[in-house]
């Protein structure tokens, strides 16, 4: 914590000369040496010190990228094969890269998910979670924006879909979106801007990143208990070479786990379509953005109806917006005064619920909306002909077999020639990935009303005296059961 | 003497200059970063070469029957449909009170240099209004329900007018600017 005193003595004639002029070690002392930190910290608080080493990994390759990237729409596609072909240890660097931004948004979301656990958000670290929040939003940026420039056909279309999302807007969305585009499409233009952008925003990421320190170094790490350090001679133990060596440990852990995608699987979380140059032309069958943005991008597609006034394009970016936007303000949702969903037995079950409400909207994401989400209770398609009778539409139905496919023929025969009749095969009705995921949007929000009213109302359990009490308490049960803790 | 200075220097604070000079120094600063953000927010517009190649005459002749070409022009997708008098029925039989966005077939299209409709050729934006993917029609084997164009993207349908019939878009395919230059060109422009 700040209101720490600096333990740090200069022992050598110029770490005195230099503690005057400017105290740098004193500062990397007292931040990352001396630093009071719980005792009882677990693993889910390593993945800070893993998103870390996520962004140096990706600044560093992502820098050295661009000294072989040609961001122009005649060669970028082109010099990323390049890169894998004919550079040095090119498609190391590029395999790392790109599931590099994998491994940050799947630590960043276990490091969110530890915070909304353990009440990280609440007060005093308020500041601490929004700041949180805006690297998150940079991310997703930074992501959006790197995925265009390999130029393949899911980058095209993919930042098609995302761009024309600003086109909702009413009244200055098109010049939004032109503005954005350059143009009156995406072209040469967007791409040189966007990989100016994309080269931008990882310094900025690590400048908030440095905010995001302090204002952690301000009230001091939370903890799984919830309670706040009292005793910091009971309660802390020095940063190292506690936390340093059971970061590192986690951080070679992950490491491994990355190293494994980058050498037997570097294309299991890419997408086929980014093999083949973009093509205005022709869209891909399916658009799919990157795992990590398959939630949100299921929430934008949920909304399929106008509520009065306002459309369903725009509610749909509006609530896709609001599933970000809803994370800055959850400080101030939640009204309970305990931290911890330990202690916390109704909140809890709701928390473990919104992280599976998560991972399904991720999987709506992947789906096409209309497909049926049990596709084994979806019956056999119906035949139905269309034609005109007295200038009206009209329809019939054949269920069945070939004999339906007879009926319905012999029933076109039938009919007189100005009914202009058409056959087609439609799918009957089921319950679809669309509906699931309008259901699990309601779910999403509803999570963080939900804790605004259970604050009010749950009886939590007791919460341990201090974190020294705690882990004894916790220590004693194990070894007297010799049951592991939970 | 010293005595006096500081008295004077006491004196010398005079609120309304000092204010003065820093409104205008603040103003100065905030105009000069105003003027900077007006060339760093306007140069992300469109450049001159950019907007330049926003036209193109394209020669309607050669679209097969029953098909079509689609044409970019400033990376935009159009399509330019050669309908058959199958698809033109179709399209002009439709109760037009019941569609999203009602239009009739007549009024989706350009009058050509005599002052007739070329009911036969229908040009349309080639962007879904969904979220601007490229439906696929006749030449990619797949039409839709009502057989015009089918977006792959989230399913909507579009009529041989262009029209929205099902599906998550809002509105038809834009009718993009054109005029006939002659009976077998036309000049669209974005």
């Amino acid at each position: 914590m700040s209101g720490h005193e600096s333990s740090y003595t200069p022992n050598t004639g110029f770490e005195k000369w230099l503690d005057k002029r400017l105290p740098i070690i004193r500062f990397a002392n007292d931040t990352a040496i001396t630093f009071p930190t719980p005792k009882n910290l677990n693993y889910w608080y390593t993945f800070g010190g893993i998103l870390a080493v996520c962004l140096v990994v990706q600044i560093l390759t992502g820098v050295i990228l661009a000294m072989h990237y040609e961001p122009n729409v005649n060669g970028a596609f082109a010099s990323v094969e390049r890169i894998m072909r004919d550079v040095p240890f090119g498609w190391l660097l590029r395999y790392i890269h790109s599931n590099g931004a994998s491994m940050f948004f799947f630590a960043v979301y276990i490091h969110m998910f530890r915070g909304l656990y353990y009440g990280s958000y609440k007060a005093p670290r308020e500041v601490l979670w929004i700041l949180g929040c805006v690297i998150f939003l940079l991310m997703i940026a930074t992501a959006f924006l790197g995925y265009m420039l390999p130029w393949g056909q899911m980058s095209y279309h993919g930042a098609n879909v995302i761009t024309s999302l600003f086109g909702a807007i009413p009244l200055i969305g098109e010049s939004l979106q032109t503005w954005i585009l350059g143009g009156p499409s995406i072209g040469n233009q967007t791409l040189q801007r966007f990989f100016s952008l994309h080269y931008l925003l990882p310094f900025m990421i690590a400048a908030v990143v440095i905010l995001h320190v302090w204002a952690l170094h301000v009230p001091g790490n939370n903890n799984p208990t919830g309670v706040e350090v009292q005793d910091v001679e009971k309660d802390t133990v020095p940063f190292h070479p506690y936390y340093t060596v059971k970061d590192a440990f986690a951080i070679v852990l992950y490491l491994m786990l990355f190293a494994a995608f980058v050498f037997y699987a570097p294309n299991a979380l890419g997408h086929a379509d980014q093999a083949i140059e973009a093509n205005p032309l022709v869209t891909p069958a399916h658009i799919v953005p990157e795992w990590y943005m398959l939630p949100f991008y299921a929430i934008l597609r949920a909304i399929t109806f106008d509520l009065g006034p306002i459309p369903a394009k725009l509610l749909g970016v509006i609530f896709m917006f609001a599933a970000i936007a809803i994370l800055f303000v959850l400080p101030w949702l939640d009204t309970s005064k305990v931290k911890s969903m330990r202690y916390r037995p109704v909140a809890r079950q709701f928390f473990f619920g919104f992280v599976v409400v998560c991972l399904l909207l991720g999987w709506c994401g992947a789906k096409a909306p209309d497909a049926a989400v049990i596709p084994a209770l979806q019956g056999d398609k119906i035949l139905v002909v269309s034609y005109t009778e007295n200038g009206q539409e009209a329809t019939s139905e054949y269920k069945g077999g070939g004999e339906a496919y007879l009926d319905a023929k012999r029933f076109m025969a039938s009919l007189p020639e100005d009914a202009s009749p058409s056959l087609a095969a439609v799918a009957p009705p089921t319950f679809q990935f669309a509906q699931l995921s309008l259901i699990l949007t309601i779910c999403y929000f509803g999570y963080f009303f939900m804790l605004f009213f259970i604050g009010l109302t749950e009886k939590t359990k007791e919460l341990p005296e201090s974190i020294n009490k705690s882990v004894l308490k916790r220590h004693k049960a194990s070894t007297a059961t010799a049951v592991p803790a939970e | 003497m010293t005595d006096q200075t500081a008295h004077s220097h006491d004196d010398a604070v005079d609120e309304d200059r000092r204010n003065f000079i820093h409104i205008a120094t603040g103003a100065v600063a905030f105009g000069g970063a105003a003027c900077f953000a007006i060339a760093a927010v306007d140069q992300w517009n469109p450049a001159a070469d950019t907007r330049a190649a926003s036209a193109l005459d394209v020669d309607i002749s050669k679209v097969p029957l029953g098909s079509e070409i689609r044409v970019l022009i400033g990376g935009k997708p159009f399509f330019i449909r050669h309908r058959t008098p199958a698809e033109i029925a179709a399209a002009e039989a439709v109760n037009v009170s019941t569609l999203r966005d009602p239009e009739t077939d007549d009024e989706r299209l350009r009058p050509m240099q005599d002052g007739k409709l070329n009911r036969a050729i229908l040009i349309t934006s080639g962007a879904c209004t969904h979220l601007g993917c490229v439906p696929v029609g006749p030449a990619q084997g797949n039409v839709g329900e009502y057989g015009g164009w089918y977006c792959p993207c989230h399913g909507s349908q579009y009529d041989t007018s262009g029209r929205i019939r099902k599906g998550p878009a809002p509105t038809n395919l834009p009718i993009p600017n054109y005029t006939y230059v002659s009976d077998s060109v036309v000049n669209i422009s974005l």
